[in-house]
């Protein structure tokens, strides 16, 4: 902008007539593959690329949305704390980039805590928001651990946690570098209950918070291409100097070196996590010896790779009729079964039914 | 020995005495009067410059290389020193040493950052910098510490985690994360002392302690100045303005409730009086396992597990 913009050209636009109302952001580009995206067809497919399967960043709402039954979420309060307790100045003030940060994401900090169901499984999910000052943890974010991990025991819930985060929050100083045994003391009393610690690790998960309550839970989920590691690659680089290997710290590298469990896609989270939910609840359950023996040979494992629509029928129809005689285990978790079936000629439309009635079976217990 | 700049008046005056005493030998009778004479001023000086020490001059004295590590500490106060190695998974690192011995008498475990002395201790060492097999050697000394009943002893000197490509391929978080995990599960007392550089993540790995306590001079910190200056100033040569901000001396953090005290180093910092330093340093440990002393397992866990929830709150 200069002079000639500012006072000439408002004249000139004032005689051809206002600028069209057309929002510029309508369309955008694939990080990856440079495919034009267009937003509504973009979001509808979760924010990942419908091109090349690349996956972009979702809000913490969409977050919740996705993984919790219908979208449908409460969120719980989380008591607040002191606020800068450094009272830290850099070029800003720290309290000036927290009112700054809360004035953008319409949230006290960095942390959405909510409850819900996953695929029926009752489960307290404690979001990170990226766009909170990068995620970063300080002693809020440690209390919004804490109280996700007391209400989830509180209510005999799973705990998932969803990092999305560059570490801990410098401004906080050594008050956030405390966060880090605070929240696996947190995740402790799940564990102590006996309960699920799901942890979801979403890009990027790096510092202080990949290096806590991150890398003890009972399973570790990875979304496609997470960047996840404890030093910054700039810093790694620096000292050792030489190349960084090729896909050096995404989620797959981590699954190849034994780091995570699973690597999985954004539309599978949620199947995924309430079926490893159903799985580790047993606990929760009565004992049911019947069941048990039914069950035998799907419940353990789970075969990868997608199934087509009847294959995936016929997956419910066995679940279904796995439920019925009373076995505690998703449509899907018994895949394995269903495969060889796919010989027979098991008509789709009586394993819809089947599906159904079991749906209304879970929901009646 | 190196030199802080900061200390450089201190240090002309000291070569200066050190001259006159080998001129004394064969010269006249007013050159004791006149190292005396010296000898006060540096004392003078050495008050001036010590009792008003700024953040970023305490980060050059907790990072003095000759001020006492662990192994010195360890030479000094535990009996019986029995060093162990290895994570039993992949390699030794010896980043992190630790053993079993005896602390004024009691059987202990042992474990701290060690940094090394010279150019070969300092490779040996790996500057400090521990790798996962660090971490899972620390954990692996923190169970038996718990499964024989013994308290356990840790000396923190790291400016952090080493950054490598192999580190992060073994799970450099995941083995801090674990570290962390196992202080705050053994049901024996764990008493740490930050002795120099208490650098972030790697510090605390070991440090997750039921008392805390630093020498005067360490700092113990998120980051180090020079890293939070680079991203928050965008400079690194605001480090100075980052060493004030974090608030990382000994003084900052016991004021913040963070540590549970303070060890005072003889005037002129622990890198001239080591062996004074070291047993201030045994003092307060042996101070601090008294005060533990008589808790159950359970009571020590909870005491852990109280102490970290209140920080932040």
């Amino acid at each position: 902008m200069n002079w000639l913009s500012n006072f000439i050209r408002p004249k000139i636009s004032s005689l051809v007539g206002a600028k069209k109302d057309v929002p510029d952001n309508l369309w955008q580009k694939c990080p990856s593959c440079d495919g034009m995206l267009f937003h509504r067809d973009l979001s509808e497919a979760q924010n990942v690329c419908y091109h090349c399967g690349h996956h972009l960043p979702v809000s913490v709402t969409e977050r919740l949305a996705i993984l919790f039954d219908d979208g449908a979420y409460k969120e719980i309060k989380v008591r607040p704390v002191p606020v800068d307790p450094l009272r830290f100045k850099d070029r800003k003030r720290y309290t000036d980039r927290l009112k700054e940060a809360q004035a953008k994401t319409k949230r006290a900090d960095a942390f959405i805590v909510a409850e819900g169901t996953i695929k029926g499984q009752k489960a307290v999910i404690m979001a990170f928001d990226f766009a909170f000052m990068g995620g970063s943890m300080g002693a809020a974010v440690g209390e919004a651990i804490l109280v996700g991990a007391q209400t989830a025991v509180a209510h005999k819930a799973a705990f998932v946690v969803v990092p999305s985060s560059g570490g801990a929050r410098m401004q906080e100083g050594m008050v956030s570098l405390m966060q880090m045994p605070r929240s696996i003391i947190a995740v402790n009393m799940v564990k102590d209950a006996k309960l699920p610690y799901i942890v979801l690790l979403t890009d990027p998960t790096t510092g202080g918070v990949s290096a806590s309550f991150a890398m003890v839970g009972d399973v570790h989920i990875a979304e496609p291409g997470a960047m996840i590691g404890f030093a910054g690659k700039r810093v790694i680089q620096e000292t050792i100097r030489e190349a960084l290997p090729e896909g050096f710290q995404t989620a797959e590298y981590l699954l190849q070196h034994g780091m995570i469990d699973m690597v999985v896609p954004r539309k599978e989270l949620a199947d995924t996590m309430g079926r490893i939910i159903e799985i580790l609840m047993v606990k929760a359950k009565p004992y049911s010896p019947k069941g048990k023996s039914g069950s035998g040979s799907g419940l353990g494992k789970f075969v990868k790779g997608k199934a087509n629509g009847a294959v995936e029928d016929k997956a419910k129809a066995a679940g279904a009729v796995a439920k019925k005689a009373g076995i505690a285990a998703k449509a899907k978790a018994i895949k394995e079964i269903a495969l060889p079936r796919e010989l027979s000629n098991e008509k789709p439309n009586d394993a819809q039914e089947n599906v159904q009635q079991a749906g209304q079976e879970a929901r009646a217990a | 020995m190196s030199q802080l700049e900061f200390e450089k008046p201190i240090l002309e005056l000291e070569a200066k005495i050190i001259e006159l005493q080998n001129m004394s030998g064969d010269a006249g009778f007013n050159i004791a009067d006149e190292i005396s004479r010296l000898r006060q001023k540096t004392d003078r000086l050495m008050v001036q410059t010590y009792s008003k020490l700024q953040p970023d001059q305490i980060v050059q004295v907790a990072r003095h290389p000759e001020r006492p590590h662990a192994l010195n500490y360890i030479e000094a106060i535990i009996e019986d020193y029995t060093p162990l190695s290895g994570d039993r998974n992949f390699a030794e690192d010896d980043a992190i040493v630790g053993g079993l011995g005896r602390f004024r008498g009691q059987s202990c475990v042992v474990i701290g950052h060690e940094k090394g002395h010279d150019t070969q201790t300092r490779i040996k060492h790996n500057f400090g910098m521990a790798r996962p097999e660090g971490y899972r050697k620390a954990q692996r000394l923190m169970d038996m510490a718990d499964q024989f009943g013994l308290p356990v002893i840790t000396l923190i000197d790291t400016a952090g985690a080493y950054p490598g490509v192999g580190a992060e391929e073994r799970g450099q978080s995941e083995a801090i994360a674990r570290s962390i995990e196992k202080c705050l599960r053994i049901g024996t007392p764990i008493v740490s002392v930050v002795i120099g550089e208490g650098g972030s993540g790697g510090a605390i790995a070991i440090a997750t302690a039921n008392k805390i306590y630093m020498l005067q001079h360490s700092i113990y910190s998120v980051i180090s100045p020079e890293g939070c200056a680079s991203i928050l100033w965008r400079s690194a040569t605001h480090a100075k303005d980052a060493a004030i901000a974090l608030r990382l001396t000994a003084q900052d953090l016991k004021e913040l409730g963070l540590v549970d005290g303070i060890i005072a180093e003889p005037l002129g910092g622990a890198h001239r009086h080591k062996q004074d330093t070291i047993n201030s340093v045994a003092d307060y440990i042996e101070k601090g396992l008294k005060e533990l002393s008589g808790l159950s397992p359970d009571a020590l866990r909870k005491h852990r597990s109280d102490k970290f929830i209140a920080m932040g709150r």
